[in-house]
């Protein structure tokens, strides 16, 4: 989106080939390809029970797929396939480069530690020690994602749903990650409070240059913030491309059903 | 600039016993830079289909989509995402309001998108928007809230502030009131006059003879129904 990439030579950031994930035997997701290049915004839409969240999370290294490679293009070692990391290795790049945002903010954040706690500690986990900078930097992060600072003391179960919500965006941000992953990010928040976080996270993904792949069910969000879009049907992709021409003109019977059925977005 | 060469355009509905509508098969067309050209035809012929084909959001069925030298008809999103910010620009009939930033932002937002310093950029909407009338007032508002043709106004402000090799205006003076339908047609002029290829829908014929150098019937490009 903002980033200013250039076209030629680019690599792409995440390579993904063939990602196939079991349940025995019915399929989470089969047999998904795509390259995701710097700075761009890909949402991932479909019913539920489609493999959205199956797909992310096995990206994500959460749970091991049972086939396919997730290529990533890491600042050392060039593209490297993160499947085949060691589980030290894998970690340090889930706090590094990497970022999830879970629909649930509880199960992105600590509840037991205060909302500075919550942002100091990704900052500490890549190194950070100085104590009154981290909580210069976590009392920045709640502006940014506008949380008064005069509740870093504040336990996150203190916290309405979206505060909550934004508050693990800052968590997941501070340490300035290349791609985020997320899981219905504006899922169980009301309306108003959903307008205000996509225009955050919409922001936040322009002036850090991040790329991103956000997974949800709802077009108006995937219009407002996805370059492309990629959609989803019993585990396998049937239809992916710019988001305006997925949406506005789509070719296959289900995406016809998807954008049929909702309002105008 | 812009180059069409045997175009072809169905819509398939699957949901409705799969039905294929053909709406425009051989379209042929190339505008130049500097160079207006007009779309006419009958309403529901195809004039807003063939511009979505251009800027992308509808597959042409067969045929190049030039623009420049990237064929939209084949292009990845990410060439197509760069086309948009860097030479063509789109103004709709309708702005897309996004909902809590600002009209001044909104309309500055192409030129941050290519790099253009922060202050740079504002000073450009602040003058586009006061040039086609927009109260000040209402600059740091989002234009949810504003009526019809305000709305339109801020689109053409956004769609003018970055200075693009091409332009796509479908309707941009309609429900423009005489001396804002002016500032329209002196900004068409303007881009023009620096080089840009531009391809119009205007309905107001007095507008669209002042502004246009050749017109295309989309008719033409209709298919031939087997009777
Ligand atoms: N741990 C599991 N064990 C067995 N089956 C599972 C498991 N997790 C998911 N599934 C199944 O895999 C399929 C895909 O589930 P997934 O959670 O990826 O869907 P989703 O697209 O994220 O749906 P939603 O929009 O409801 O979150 C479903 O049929 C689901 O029942
Ligand atoms: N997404 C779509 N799905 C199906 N049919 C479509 C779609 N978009 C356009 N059409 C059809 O294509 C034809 C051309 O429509 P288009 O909007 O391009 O006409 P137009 O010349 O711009 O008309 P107007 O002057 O009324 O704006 C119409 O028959 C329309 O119904
Ligand atoms: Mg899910
Ligand atoms: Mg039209």
């Amino acid at each position: 989106m903002g980033a200013q990439v250039k076209e030629q030579d680019m690599t792409p950031l995440l390579q993904v080939n063939a990602l196939t994930k079991m349940y025995g035997p019915r399929i989470g997701c089969k047999d998904v390809s795509f390259d995701l290049y710097p700075g761009e915004v890909m949402g991932i839409v479909g019913e539920s029970g489609s493999g959205k969240s199956t797909l992310l999370n096995a990206m994500a290294g959460h749970h091991a797929p049972d086939q396919g490679e997730v290529v990533f293009d890491t600042r050392v070692d060039g593209p490297v396939d993160t499947l085949k990391m060691s589980e030290p290795e894998r970690r340090m790049l889930g706090r590094t480069d990497w970022a999830f945002v879970h629909q649930h903010a509880r199960d992105g954040l600590r509840m037991s530690v205060s909302a500075g706690g919550n942002i100091g500690e990704r900052l500490m986990a890549v190194g950070g020690r100085h104590y009154g900078e981290i909580r210069t930097q976590a009392a920045d992060w709640l502006g940014r994602v506008e949380i008064s600072d005069s509740r870093i003391d504040d336990r996150p179960s203190a916290f309405s749903g979206g505060m909550q919500q934004r508050l693990q965006i800052a968590r997941n941000l501070v340490t300035g990650p290349r791609l985020v992953f997320m899981d219905e990010p504006t899922g169980g928040l009301d309306v108003s409070v959903q307008a205000r976080l996509l225009d955050l996270l919409r922001s936040l993904v322009r002036e850090m240059g991040l790329s991103a792949i956000i997974v949800t069910h709802d077009l108006a969000v995937v219009r407002l913030l996805a370059d492309r879009l990629m959609v989803m049907k019993d585990g396998h992709v049937v239809e992916s491309g710019l988001t305006d021409q997925v949406l506005d003109d789509p070719q296959h019977a289900y995406t016809q059903l998807l954008v049929s059925s909702v309002l105008q977005v | 600039m812009i180059e069409l060469e045997n175009v072809s355009k169905s819509f398939t509905l699957h949901n409705q016993g799969s039905a294929v509508i053909p709406v425009m098969e051989r379209v042929n067309l190339q505008v130049s830079a500097g160079e207006c050209v007009g779309l006419v035809g009958a309403s529901g012929a195809g004039k807003s289909t063939l511009m979505r084909l251009i800027y992308g959001n509808y597959l042409a069925a067969s045929g190049r989509v030039m623009v420049g030298d990237l064929d939209v008809a084949q292009a990845e999103p990410r060439q197509i995402i760069a086309l948009r910010r860097e030479t063509l620009g789109y103004v709709s009939q309708f702005l897309r309001v996004v909902p809590r930033v600002a009209a001044l932002d909104v309309v500055a937002e192409p030129l941050l998108a290519v790099g253009t310093p922060q202050n740079k950029a504002r000073d450009k909407a602040a003058s586009l928007l006061a040039e086609l009338n927009i109260p000040e007032r209402l600059w740091s508002l989002s234009p949810t809230t504003f009526s019809g043709g305000e709305q339109q106004r801020v689109n053409i402000a956004r769609g003018f502030a970055y200075d693009y090799p091409a332009l796509l205006l479908d309707e941009p003076t309609a429900s423009l009131d005489a001396k804002n339908r002016a500032t329209v047609l002196r900004l068409i002029e303007g881009a023009k006059a620096r080089g840009a290829a531009i391809i119009g829908i205007f309905h107001d014929e007095a507008a669209r003879d002042q502004v246009c150098d050749s017109f295309i019937d989309v008719s033409a490009f209709s298919p031939k129904v087997a009777a």
